[in-house]
């Protein structure tokens, strides 16, 4: 499955301003409401489960993965892309600052495994990474998406 | 040998988790069991695990268990995971 497919229309953002953490992860929750896989209501869902259980969702230096869990504000299962223009701090010790943002909405357990396993080959390489948060345009991130696929 | 994979809603980072580690596990030679879970769930998954992989943030909130938990930095660095899985099961 290509992350690029992954992606329609409006639920990529580049060079985007956020002054906090929460202000990031509306912009990813922006996402997937655009791209019809949660509601409104599923954004501040991921930001409560940041104020419960800790900034845990940011995994690896730079990266945040934005979700709750599955809920009626969830839609269909599908994920939104948030580059920011100047790295927020969430809070977590070993991988602040953020720079980039993807937010996940699933409707069960397996449905998203697919997309999850070619968003980890994704984050495997920081070259790639780095390019991809550098990107200018939506348009940029799906054709580097799209080339790596093809790789 | 069973390993359990913990976030707080057991469907996004400890899925990625869960997919480092058995890349790790595959590179080691090792049969494991990789099981993602969310802290809810994890308290008791981690009663008959031999592993818990967690983040920094949640392991306090596992508690005492019998199993090895083990805080991992960077869920999508596969080498990370690999090191901390063998220093705990070797």
């Amino acid at each position: 499955m290509s992350l690029a497919d992954q992606l329609p229309e409006g639920t990529i953002a580049t060079k985007a301003v956020a002054k906090d953490w929460r202000e990031a992860i509306r912009l990813a929750g922006d996402g997937l409401v655009a791209g019809g896989v949660a509601t409104e209501q599923y954004t501040t869902e991921m930001i409560e489960a940041v104020e419960k259980h800790g900034p845990y969702i940011v995994v690896a230096p730079g990266f945040a993965l934005a979700h709750s869990r599955p809920s009626p504000a969830v839609l269909g299962t599908g994920i939104s892309w948030v580059g920011l223009a100047e790295p927020v701090a969430f809070g977590s010790a070993a991988n602040d600052p953020v720079t980039l943002v993807v937010g996940l909405a699933a409707q069960d357990h397996d449905s998203h495994l697919a997309v999850m396993s070619s968003l980890a080959g994704v984050l495997a390489d920081e070259n790639v990474l780095r390019e991809l948060i550098a990107a200018e345009t939506p348009e940029q991130v799906r054709a580097r998406l799209a080339e790596l696929e093809t790789e | 040998m069973k390993i359990v994979a913990v976030c707080g809603m057991g469907i996004g980072t400890s899925v990625l988790l869960k997919m480092n580690a058995e890349k790790a596990l595959r590179a080691m030679g090792v049969d494991a069991d990789v099981e993602a879970a969310d802290i809810g769930t994890a308290r008791g998954a981690a009663r008959t695990a031999d592993v818990v992989l967690t983040s920094d943030e949640l392991a306090p909130e596992i508690g005492e268990v019998p199993a090895k938990v083990i805080v991992i930095k960077n869920f999508t660095d596969v080498n990370e995971i690999t090191e901390a899985l063998q220093s705990s099961i070797a």
